[in-house]
């Protein structure tokens, strides 16, 4: 390892040196610099799992333009939208369909625990505004009372999940109705509830009698193939009169909604920091680390300093050690964090995971905030005179 | 300057803290160190000896007087120019002060790898060679803490020796050393100084090295009280301004 590191910088790898001569200190250094990556990785693990989560059952449809009330930031918040808005969007040459979106969440009580399915009621006829792998069993919906359930739910076991299949239905009682789940989907459990539940908008509607066919949650909208999605939002804005409405392709509205979360609400600012206190304790190790490596060699860093070794060599010096504390902190902070983050998503069922993009950020973030510390550390040597050496 | 004379200082003052805590440490110091000589400064303790030792090796800017080392006026240098000159030079230190997570080799390395452009491999070889001149070819590659007192120290001589400085400052090299390792060090540097033409001065409170001075020099509250020749001395080299006591 020496060999190598003296080729790459062409001198004597002294911070490598300094730091194995005491292995204790340099286990317990990059222990240090592990501990910080776990916490950002687990912190990036939560905010990634609500990212996905958040933005998971925008997937289950295909629609191009959402027609939401003014105060829906998100798919399950807010108010009602008028079908009468999407009949005045279908005279718009470049809408091709239209289809009201019904939302609401549905408990299953089922003894010990129950189960609360985020449940959106649709038009089964309407396949094209339902992703492909759902939409094959969409026609199931069009029996009254039948329901696709979501078999990641939390609190469902696979096994049960997977023996739902149209020729062996699970019939459960929910709102003083018997609902009949018929097949499963691959949804997984969110924040918000623990899993998915398709109905057909006349089911939804007996679910909820107080809610009306006239004022669906949302409108999604398709639109001709080549057509522009902004520019028809824009018309649409033009062409409905209603003006309050929020009227955003529906890319832009699963993004609105993932940055409401991340940002408004509580849970997403706690886990953002989350991230910037991993960060910062991070930051905080490492420089201690260094700081500490700097005191102790002042000596040594003096007497090269009288023999005319300048500033950057001793910056070299510090930023190699802090290298070396990132890069080799990071191997165990990956390996355990992947362990973490596996077993709370088993835990949980929330979809937690390391994925390249974490391990790399987080990597990336060590290697430079490693540096960094190492470039304030060296702050320090401003107190190693050489003439006090005599 | 004359051209065999190292370093020259005259009328070379010195003053430590500011407003009422200002205190001058040296009073119109005058000396010359003629090349390959080995001069012993001498003095009790805050007569002024580190003070000189620091000038002359540029660890401190020359606030008053001139002094010329190498050719080069100190008086006003920058600290890069300082620095510069500071590669051209050896130092030894009461403590050896060598690197504990290094090897004696890498220790004596880092005297060469000052200089940009050394290659590896010469460094390496010069680092040998170095040890080998103090004695130490069998410990090249123990740690500090694997040698004696007097083995550091002839660590550190390597190390301020291996680049061929034209002078070598050392500050009580043998204070912390029995009679004979004491004597192997001032030996060495006697030896290896005269061998390479290097100009050596060295702070001592010890009187058992005398004898291998070619000059010996005693200051006493920031003033040169004497100046003689050693066993081998040369008057005519040294020149002291009567002091003003």
């Amino acid at each position: 390892m020496s060999r190598l590191l003296q080729w790459i910088f062409g001198r004597l790898p002294i911070g490598w040196m300094q730091l194995t001569h005491k292995r204790g200190r340099f286990f317990a250094a990059l222990s240090g610099v592990a501990f910080a990556n776990v916490l950002v990785f687990v912190q990036l693990g939560i905010m990634n799992s609500m990212a996905t989560a958040t933005l998971r059952p925008y997937e289950f449809f295909n629609a191009d333009i959402m027609i939401s009330a003014t105060d829906a930031n998100a798919l399950s918040e807010g108010g009602n939208v008028a079908r009468q808005w999407m009949l005045q969007a279908l005279a718009d040459p470049d809408v091709t369909a239209g289809l009201g979106l019904f939302v609401g969440d549905v408990p299953w009580d089922r003894g010990e625990r129950d189960i609360t399915f985020t449940t959106f009621g649709i038009d089964p006829g309407q396949r094209e505004f339902i992703a492909r792998e759902i939409a094959t069993d969409s026609a199931l919906l069009q029996m009254q009372d039948a329901a696709l359930l979501d078999r990641l739910a939390r609190g469902m076991s696979r096994d049960e999940a997977a023996a739902i299949r149209p020729q062996t239905p699970l019939s459960f009682e929910t709102k003083g109705r018997t609902l009949t789940a018929l097949d499963t989907f691959a949804g997984g459990g969110g924040f918000g509830g623990d899993g998915f539940m398709l109905v057909s908008d006349q089911t939804f509607l007996s679910l909820f009698p107080d809610r009306s066919s006239a004022a669906p949650d949302h409108i999604l909208l398709r639109l001709r193939p080549g057509a522009n999605v902004e520019a028809v939002a824009n018309n649409l804005h033009e062409l409905i009169t209603d003006k309050t409405l929020r009227i955003r392709s529906f890319a832009d509205a699963a993004q609105e909604d993932l940055r409401y979360q991340q940002t408004q609400r509580p849970t997403g600012v706690i886990f953002g920091f989350g991230v910037l206190i991993g960060v910062l304790v991070g930051l905080v190790i490492v420089y201690q680390v260094l700081s500490a490596d700097v005191a102790d060699h002042l000596r040594e860093y003096a007497t090269f300093k009288a023999m005319g070794y300048g500033h950057r060599f001793f910056l070299g010096i510090v930023v190699e050690e802090a290298l070396i504390l990132g890069i080799l902190g990071f191997v165990p902070g990956v390996a355990i964090g992947t362990a973490i983050l596996t077993l709370m998503g088993k835990v949980t069922t929330l979809p937690l995971a390391m994925t390249p993009s974490m391990a790399i950020t987080v990597f990336v973030g060590t290697v430079v905030f490693s540096a960094l510390s190492g470039v304030i550390a060296t702050r320090r040597l401003a107190a190693a005179d050489p003439a006090d050496l005599f | 300057m004359a051209g065999d004379m190292i370093v020259e200082a005259r009328g070379m003052n010195h003053w430590f803290g500011t407003g009422e805590a200002r205190k001058q440490a040296l009073f119109d110091i005058d000396l010359a160190l003629p090349r390959g000589s080995l001069t012993v400064l001498m003095g009790p303790s805050g007569s002024g000896k580190t003070t000189v030792l620091t000038l002359l090796g540029c660890l401190r800017g020359v606030q008053d007087g001139s002094v010329n080392l190498m050719g080069h006026e100190l008086n006003g240098a920058t600290e890069a120019e300082l620095t510069a000159l500071r590669r051209q030079l050896g130092f030894i230190f009461q403590s050896h002060n060598l690197h504990e997570s290094l090897t004696a080799r890498q220790n004596v390395m880092i005297g060469v790898q000052v200089r940009p452009g050394v290659n590896d491999d010469l460094t390496r070889r010069a680092a040998a060679h170095a040890l080998d001149l103090v004695g130490l070819s069998d410990r090249i590659d123990y740690l500090p803490a694997n040698l004696s007192g007097g083995q550091k120290q002839r660590v550190a001589v390597a190390r301020a020796l291996v680049g061929n400085p034209q002078m070598v400052l050392a500050d009580e090299p043998t204070a912390a050393l029995d009679r004979d390792s004491a004597s192997d060090v001032v030996d060495l540097l006697k030896r290896l100084g005269a061998a390479r033409g290097t100009t050596t001065l060295l702070v001592t409170h010890d009187n058992r090295i005398l004898d291998r001075a070619d000059r010996i020099l005693t200051l006493e509250d920031g003033r040169i009280v004497t100046n003689t020749g050693g066993a081998r001395g040369n008057d005519a080299k040294m020149h002291s301004r009567a002091p003003k006591i």
